[in-house]
């Protein structure tokens, strides 16, 4: 992406239309473009679809003239690019057509589910960064010792568990073997229905109530599911901080410090640390991006009524306009943080401009 | 003795005499390089033991995986003569896990057949071709590497239908754009070198040169990059598996018997959580052997 607009610059003498103009622009056609792909082929997943989509709305007992109305009525008669066009404009607007297995709206679907896998992502990113960030950036000082192995052991555990079979283990362990923690679900049933939504974070909304019994009741649902997410990306996040920090601990400003006389903890996190703050809030924002897909099967693990087991839930009743729906909404936010996190790049590294 | 002894010197030769000598030294150099990583040769090793447990399944089975005994349902590991226990319908689960190693390592190598071809093909084309095409072709991966794998795995597997065959699909369907990358950053550094210049000179043309002269430079990268991410694979076939998009019962797949065994768990943890060793072992194998691999054929990445 960035060497493309390189040449573009590098090539041609400087236009009137100022630099920073002409990459957004690009950033901007970028977006469009993957959005539109990633449009075209949830599009065409429900046109290969073996389920008849007709038969989906009006079911098998249907009359052949009620099914050739409602084939003109969603539009199947048009030509296929036409039928695109349509499904742009209507997922363009927020419709995303209704779920047959909720009888709903998929966007108010989704708006209800969304912030419960919001919470969990947001509490797993954060898990990761307070343990990944320090761990990568000790295992870098200390390359070779006895933390470094740790951390790399960490990682390769983390790159190699799957992460439903680690949430059943969890479960068993720690709810149904030591009680530590709550089971299943987001809410113990006595604490359902007190809490009025505010933001549908319940530790949030019940913080910010005074709630605190449902506070902590909520916590203790939420910490194992949490913590399994955080765990990976903790794995992905204190891998990268490590190679970040050794590439920074290598280079000859750290010696100048070091001849300087700073302390060793001047030097790794006044120099070296301030130097990838960049490249690392990039990597938790991919990392936060990954999780929002890997609660998926964490969230069918823990019974979590977020968007992971809505798409999967609805998959299995063959409701495809919720699962293409989810499918849409993560795909956006994943293709939103990827460029967030290039233009972060951008607009903070000097050496990019 | 003296033969393997002269095998070694003729391998470890400084001035090899002909080209086959040099091909097959580097490789021998490669596994000494190999060798000497202790945690790659266990990766090996378990990776090894698990294909033999895959190919020799009827030998060493002591049930039929898909008998049902329900009168022995859920027996704990040991009892009866069920090494590993049974399952709800009252499989023996040692004899289901060796017949589901044959499963795993079935859809990993069917995916890396697929999918790193595609990628070398687009990424070689991109790379070589330049100008629109390449532009055209890396949007493409762009997109495709924009997008969530596993949901987007999850959404082709509905559409196509449930099976081994089509999660093989789905999953090299998202797993091909990294490849196309790796092999276009390859091709671009090649792609102006004088050999190639040479090889044009006498006339070859751009499916010869790409065939030929550029596919041969991008496999150790593709390799390294294949390895690395078998353990994803299987992840993911496994989790496809767990949630009943992949292989279909009563077929012994590792992410199926975990999803069998999900709602016992807290009774009866054996069900779930032996295949749930087994998935860890083979793609913990996998990332070892992988991490060996890079040290051994791309020294210049930092072994992190």
């Amino acid at each position: 992406m960035a060497d493309q607009n390189v040449n573009q610059t590098g090539g041609r003498l400087g236009p009137p239309v100022p630099i920073w103009v002409r990459k957004s622009l690009a950033t901007v056609a970028t977006v469009a473009a993957t959005i539109l792909g990633l449009l075209f082929v949830t599009f065409m997943i429900g046109r290969v679809m073996p389920i008849d989509p007709v038969l989906a709305v009006i079911g098998e007992r249907a009359t052949q003239a009620q099914y050739d109305q409602t084939f003109i009525e969603l539009g199947l008669d048009q030509p296929l690019l036409v039928q695109f066009w349509i499904y742009v404009t209507d997922v363009l607007q927020g419709d995303f057509g209704t779920s047959i297995r909720t009888g709903q709206e998929v966007t108010t679907d989704i708006a209800r589910v969304f912030p419960a896998t919001l919470e969990l992502a947001t509490l797993g990113t954060l898990i990761g960064v307070l343990l990944g960030v320090p761990l990568g950036v000790i295992a870098a000082v200390r390359q070779g010792s006895w933390i470094d192995q740790l951390a790399r052991f960490v990682g390769l555990i983390g790159y190699s568990m799957p992460i439903f079979w680690l949430g059943l283990v969890g479960l068993l362990i720690f709810y149904g073997i030591l009680g530590w923690v709550a089971g299943p679900g987001r809410l113990g049933i006595f604490y359902q229905g007190i809490v009025e939504p505010i933001t549908g974070m319940i530790l949030i909304d019940s913080a910010l109530r005074g709630e605190w019994a449902v506070f902590r009741n909520a916590f203790s649902h939420i910490i194992l599911p949490a913590s399994l997410l955080g765990y990976y990306s903790l794995a992905y996040i204190s891998r990268m901080t490590r190679s970040f920090m050794l590439e920074q601990l290598g280079s000859e400003y750290v010696t100048t410090a070091r001849v300087k006389g700073l302390s060793e903890w001047q030097v790794v996190w006044g120099h070296a640390f301030r130097n990838i703050r960049i490249q690392l809030v990039t990597v938790i924002a991919l990392a936060y991006a990954n999780l929002l897909e890997g609660s998926v099967l964490t969230e069918i693990i823990f019974a979590w009524p977020g968007l992971g087991q809505y798409i999967t839930t609805s998959l299995l009743a063959n409701d495809m306009n919720s699962v293409l729906g989810g499918t849409i909404v993560i795909g956006t936010i994943f293709v939103g943080i990827n460029i967030f996190s290039d233009l972060l790049y951008r607009f903070f590294d000097p050496r990019s401009k | 003795m003296s033969t393997s002894q002269g095998l070694r010197d003729w391998l470890l030769s400084e001035e090899p005499t002909s080209r086959r000598q040099a091909k097959y030294a580097s490789w021998y150099k490669g596994w000494l390089t190999l060798r000497s990583n202790t945690l790659a040769m266990l990766g090996l090793f378990v990776l090894t033991f698990l294909i033999l447990c895959a190919i020799f399944a009827p030998f060493l089975a002591t049930h039929d995986p898909f008998a049902q005994d329900l009168g022995n349902r859920l027996l704990a590991p040991g009892e009866g003569g069920h090494l590993f226990g049974t399952d709800s319908l009252g499989r023996d689960i040692y004899s289901r896990l060796l017949y589901g190693a044959r499963i795993s390592i079935y859809i990993v190598l069917l995916v890396v057949m697929v999918a790193p071809l595609v990628g070398l093909i687009v990424g070689t084309v991109s790379g070589y071709a330049g100008g629109w095409i390449d532009i055209v072709l890396m949007r493409i991966t762009d997109i495709f590497l924009a997008f969530p794998r596993l949901i987007l795995a999850l959404a082709f597997v509905a559409a196509l239908g449930a099976g081994i065959e089509n999660a093989v699909l789905a999953i090299s369907l998202t797993a091909w754009p990294p490849y196309a990358r790796i092999a276009r950053a390859e091709t671009l550094t090649i792609r102006n070198s004088d050999y190639i210049h040479a090889i044009k000179l006498q006339g070859a043309g751009p499916f010869r040169i790409v065939t030929k002269h550029i596919w041969p430079l991008c496999i150790s990268s593709l390799v390294i990059r294949v390895t690395l991410d078998m353990a994803g694979i299987i992840l993911t076939a496994a989790g496809l598996g767990f949630l009943g998009l992949g292989a279909q019962p009563p077929s012994p797949e590792w992410g199926a018997m975990i999803s069998d065994g999900r709602q016992y768990i807290l009774d009866y943890w054996w069900v779930a959580t032996i295949p749930g060793i087994a998935i860890f072992a083979i793609s913990l194998a996998f990332n070892l052997l992988g991490d060996g691999m890079r040290d051994v054929l791309d020294p210049k990445e930092d072994n992190s």
